[in-house]
């Protein structure tokens, strides 16, 4: 990448560190500094906005209750370029901003192998190689390039379309609603992923920050690179100390329950 | 866009469940007939929808030919073509009156997501109702024969309606009033189809042109305005498709995998939202509070209890 862009990125992320904050409280890490952050639901607000009135030009017979939010559908139909258009745009700066914790390893690759296991929950904890982003996440990201590529290219085309020939029109609407499609099933996980499945993910997105707990949970090699401390140490030495606080309040309990016997 | 009142509607865009009032009444399959050879290349059908639609005049190119303008435009709907056309030696003036071709099986429906901004009447005529229209422009990369345009001011597509006001009380449309050398008809496609067959019958016997005949492309299920050509074999040189097609991405992508695609997605959310009640959370490690032994299963135990 050239360094221009890449002292942009650079200003950009001092600029919205010195505008804005992040609290990290004891016992939590730093994950998503204000910039990424920003950018972040830039992203998904103009992604969401494109998906709807999208949705009242997929197919308008079922979706015709979503084009009154845009004004009707003369209106959704004039706004949908511009919103994904703001989509494109932020997501570019986006991708720069992670381009390098999303670049492709071998452990990854293994991580999309035990997707099963993953979705199942049959490890508690996740393998000690994942890292910052674990491979569903770089997934899913390099596969929103991908379709951010493929929406820009083909929504350009249909929207000069006085310009482009009839049978570009027609190939371009397929590819367009094939990246929509893509884009859709990713998004469905990535929400439920984000709150429900994972509790104590959103918080990354909003705060900015997540539990040490969280981390070596979800994240063990990040947890590594950033406490210095092994995290299935850390794991054993919670465990303790949970149960440690357990037994003392039963104690204590015990203690409070016994009348007095001198 | 004719009186609703006036037709029977056959088929809308993009509408959900049954078509009012479909099949209730009669309706004759209204036809167009062209003929080319008796075309003198006089305009008059021109004027003549320009006056009837209450057309602007218009600024147009001059490019060495004596058509009005390159193509139909958003309010010039009828155009008379005109190409110099050599063939084994010969040079020809070939002039043909372009205009919608009412299609039985209309690309521009099959590609508008507008719910009514296209509706295909019970008499054929395929009719735009603006109102309903979003300007996306689909219908003109749906048509075969590039005649829906798109009016950048108003942001709607317009085009030829067959005069469906006039056919809807009774007349015949402006360019068959105005024709002078009787080029141009207008009835019922059976009464059309048959009077151009002996038409192209006469020019095949009487005037040697043996491969003259009747264009009305059955891959588009026929067409409510239809030509009679000198050389049927070879439409393009009149500057028609031989085998008008509307793109699969309007018909097959369109009703049969776009709404698969839906339903996989809603397929998605449900399988996401059972994947939280059945399976559960990934907990940050170790829980708070801690996992105890299996619980039995109260329903299982129940059933044991019951001899």
């Amino acid at each position: 990448m050239s360094s221009s862009v890449e002292r942009f990125d650079e200003r950009a992320r001092l600029e919205a560190e010195r505008v804005g904050q992040t609290v990290v409280h004891r016992g939590e890490l730093l994950r998503h500094p204000v910039y990424t952050r920003v950018l972040h639901w830039l992203v998904a607000i103009s992604f969401v906005l494109s998906l709807l009135s999208g949705f009242a030009l997929y197919s308008p017979w079922l979706f015709r209750f979503l084009t009154p939010i845009f004004g009707g559908g003369p209106m959704a139909r004039f706004l949908h370029p511009w919103f994904g258009l703001f989509f494109t745009i932020f997501f570019f700066f986006q991708f720069l901003n992670w381009f390098a914790p999303m670049v492709w390893n071998k452990d990854d690759t293994r991580w999309l192998k035990r997707m099963k296991q993953y979705a199942t929950n049959q490890d508690k904890m996740e393998p000690a190689e994942v890292g910052f982003f674990n491979g569903g996440q770089k997934a899913y990201f390099w596969a929103i390039v991908v379709s951010a590529v493929l929406f820009l290219i083909t929504g350009v085309l249909m929207w000069f379309d006085d310009i482009t020939g009839r049978w570009v029109v027609a190939v371009s609407y397929v590819v367009h609603d094939l990246a929509a499609l893509v884009m859709l099933a990713g998004f469905i996980i990535h929400i439920y992923e984000g709150t429900a499945a994972a509790p104590g993910t959103f918080r990354a997105m909003v705060n900015g920050t997540v539990t040490q707990k969280w981390a070596w949970t979800h994240h063990p090699a990040w947890y590594q690179a950033v406490t210095g401390r092994a995290p299935h140490e850390s794991y054993e030495r919670e465990k303790r100390r949970q149960a440690d606080r357990e037994r003392a309040l039963d104690d204590w309990e015990r203690e409070r329950d016994t009348p007095n016997q001198i | 866009m004719a009186n609703p009142q006036t037709f029977q509607i056959q088929e809308i865009s993009a509408h959900p469940g049954p078509v009012p009032g479909q099949g209730t009444q009669r309706a004759v399959q209204v036809c167009k007939y062209i003929d080319v050879t008796t075309c003198i290349g006089c305009k008059a059908c021109e004027v003549a929808c320009v006056e009837w639609n209450d057309h602007p005049f218009r600024e147009t190119t001059f490019n060495d030919t004596y058509q009005t303008m390159p193509t139909t435009e958003w309010n010039y709907w009828n155009l008379i073509k005109f190409a110099e056309d050599e063939h084994d030696g010969n040079l020809m003036w070939l002039m043909r009156k372009d205009q919608c071709m009412h299609c039985e099986d209309p690309g521009c429906l099959r590609a508008c997501p507008a719910d009514g901004a296209i509706i295909k009447y019970e008499n054929g005529i395929v009719d735009f109702n603006q109102n309903n229209c979003i300007g996306c422009g689909y219908c003109i990369s749906g048509c075969p024969f590039d005649i829906p345009k798109f009016n950048p001011n108003t942001k709607k597509v317009y085009k030829c309606t067959l005069c469906s006001d006039r056919v809807g009380q009774g007349l015949e449309p402006a360019c068959i009033k105005a024709c002078p050398t009787g080029c141009l008809h207008f009835g019922t496609k059976d009464d059309m189809v048959q009077i151009a067959g002996l038409r192209a019958k006469q020019l095949q016997e009487h005037s040697g042109f043996a491969a003259a005949g009747v264009y009305d492309p059955p891959s588009i299920g026929g067409t409510h305005v239809i030509y009679v050509l000198h050389d049927i074999n070879n439409p393009e040189r009149y500057g028609l498709p031989k085998t008008p097609v509307i793109p699969p991405s309007y018909t097959y992508w369109k009703w049969l995998a776009k709404p698969t695609g839906l339903l996989l997605a809603g397929l998605g959310v449900l399988a996401v939202f059972f994947h939280r009640v059945a399976v559960g959370p990934r907990l940050a490690q170790p829980e708070d509070p801690p996992v105890v032994e299996r619980q039995p299963d109260p329903i299982e135990a129940k059933r044991k209890e019951q001899p």
